[in-house]
């Protein structure tokens, strides 16, 4: 286990949970959210964590923790945790839960609440700020599009960046890129 | 439908990795389609399907993607797309915007200013699904002409060819078929292996760095034991997982792998008689030397 991943678990499942922490009305919060809808129909059985390709790998990753961890309302906990974004959104949960819970589509919910509190690994911002410059979710570089070129493939469609930034700004999203680019 | 005309056509939608990373897949699916008489049409505008956004705003992963459907709407062309990540956004969105009034209305309002309305006119569907559905497999066979007989490879779907079953629904997840029967139309054999279906790790590439390897070599591991002499995938990202990056998990876990991975369409390409060079071999870390030699062709 690595030391990032042993500091993980420490102050995520390890800890003994206080009463003062939770947030009984977290769970409703969720279940208002596009694929959080059938949060509370968990029962723990498991089959997420012992089907997710990632947990194998990790010592911290766990869904069927982290849905349990949000139905009891353990918001900062939640939130806070690197593992939210260890999810790779392969599906497999969601498609196995024999509760319907969309597994994964709560962890998503979980990270939009966890992005509106401040918390975004950089890689995202990098993405989105290309997506906002761009309309692409990366820089291709001029080589690349000469390239094209040379192995006769047409020009590539162009973005649209007025649009975006007036989307990226009524979604309040701009704000948060500016003020975490600085 | 066009279809029923007997001339298929559709609005490719390359996404961001294509085009920044994975041009082997392009050139060579145009090149197949063009081969089956599918005429591809350009997006007249672009921007990312919104997969990127998600973990950040669902609500601006659904805008993203709703502006690429109306376009396509606008055009009046259905959508195949070449990445499995695209496809699964552009699908869920038009399916969630089809069947909820009340969402429509939301992300039309934001659509407005621009121009742009979400109907609810077109499909999505992945190369795979086109080759399948639209194209099918008597068809394909049909162009084929020079089976790849006696090579043995095996497939990797990728995860969003497949899932959530929900929205994507064309194969079983558990069990998927369609692919490797597009495979076993060029003639070779397509191995089973250990968690076939399992994915690559990919998606957590850019927060961790050791898990996506890990599982990488996990499958590189079960392809090698069947003895596959190269992976088939259909996906851009899965591809930068066993191609670009085998290399370095063989010298991260002291392994010798040397599995060339080819996308469907190189392979298929090949067995209609396109020349490797025309299909963009070049592009691939993983030489197929071996395999190109038994086939009796001279490498790029």
């Amino acid at each position: 286990m690595s030391e990032q991943e042993k500091t993980e678990q420490e102050k995520i499942g390890k800890k003994i949970i206080q009463a003062s922490e939770l947030d009984p009305k977290f769970k409703y919060e969720i279940i208002q959210m596009h694929g959080g809808e059938k949060l509370l129909m968990c029962f723990q059985c498991g089959t997420c964590t012992s089907d997710c390709p990632v947990a194998r790998f990790s010592d911290s990753y766990r869904p069927r923790q982290i849905i349990r961890m949000t139905q009891l309302g353990l918001k900062e906990r939640v939130l806070k945790s690197n593992t939210l974004w260890l999810c790779a959104a392969c599906f497999t949960c969601t498609d196995r839960c024999p509760q319907g819970v969309k597994v994964a589509d709560v962890i998503r919910t979980l990270k939009n609440i966890a992005v509106e509190e401040g918390y975004i690994p950089p890689v995202f911002k990098e993405l989105a700020s290309s997506i906002l410059d761009t309309g692409y979710a990366y820089r291709i570089p001029e080589l690349r599009l000469k390239k094209r070129e040379q192995l006769g493939l047409p020009p590539l469609p162009r973005g649209n960046p007025e649009s975006l930034a007036k989307l990226f700004r009524e979604m309040e999203l701009k704000k948060l890129l500016e003020k975490e680019g600085e | 439908m066009a279809e029923s005309q007997g001339e298929i056509k559709y609005l490719i939608f390359l996404g961001c990795a294509i085009p920044y990373r994975v041009s082997a897949y392009e050139l060579s699916a145009r090149k197949v389609m063009e081969k089956l008489g599918v005429k591809l049409e350009e997006m007249p505008e672009f921007n990312c399907c919104g997969v990127p956004m998600d973990p950040i705003s669902h609500e601006m992963m659904m805008l993203l993607a709703a502006r690429n459907l109306c376009m396509a709407e606008k055009k009046g062309l259905n959508i195949m797309a070449l990445c499995p990540g695209c496809t699964g956004a552009l699908k869920k969105v038009n399916t969630m915007l089809k069947n909820d009034k009340k969402l429509k209305e939301e992300i039309n309002k934001h659509l407005k200013e621009d121009g742009l309305e979400f109907k609810g006119t077109i499909n999505v569907k992945h190369l795979v699904q086109v080759l399948n559905e639209d194209i099918g497999l008597e068809k394909i066979k049909a162009t084929v002409k020079k089976p790849l007989t006696g090579l043995k490879v095996a497939e990797h779907n990728g995860c969003h060819v497949l899932r959530p079953k929900e929205y994507m629904g064309f194969d079983d997840p558990e069990d998927p078929k369609i692919l490797k029967a597009l495979i076993e139309v060029t003639g070779a054999e397509c191995l089973d292996y250990m968690d076939e279906s399992q994915c690559c790790g990919a998606p957590v590439a850019g927060v961790n760095d050791r898990i996506p390897l890990q599982l990488t070599e996990e499958k590189l591991t079960h392809v090698k034991e069947v003895g596959a002499q190269a992976l088939i995938t259909v996906c851009p990202f899965c591809h930068m997982m066993f191609d670009t990056n085998q290399m370095r998990i063989e010298r991260l876990f002291n392994e010798k792998f040397g599995i060339p991975t080819l996308h469907y369409p190189q392979l298929l390409g090949l067995a209609m008689g396109l020349t490797p060079e025309e299909l963009g071999f070049r592009e691939l870390r993983v030489k197929p030397t071996e395999l190109l030699k038994q086939l009796g062709l001279q490498g790029s």
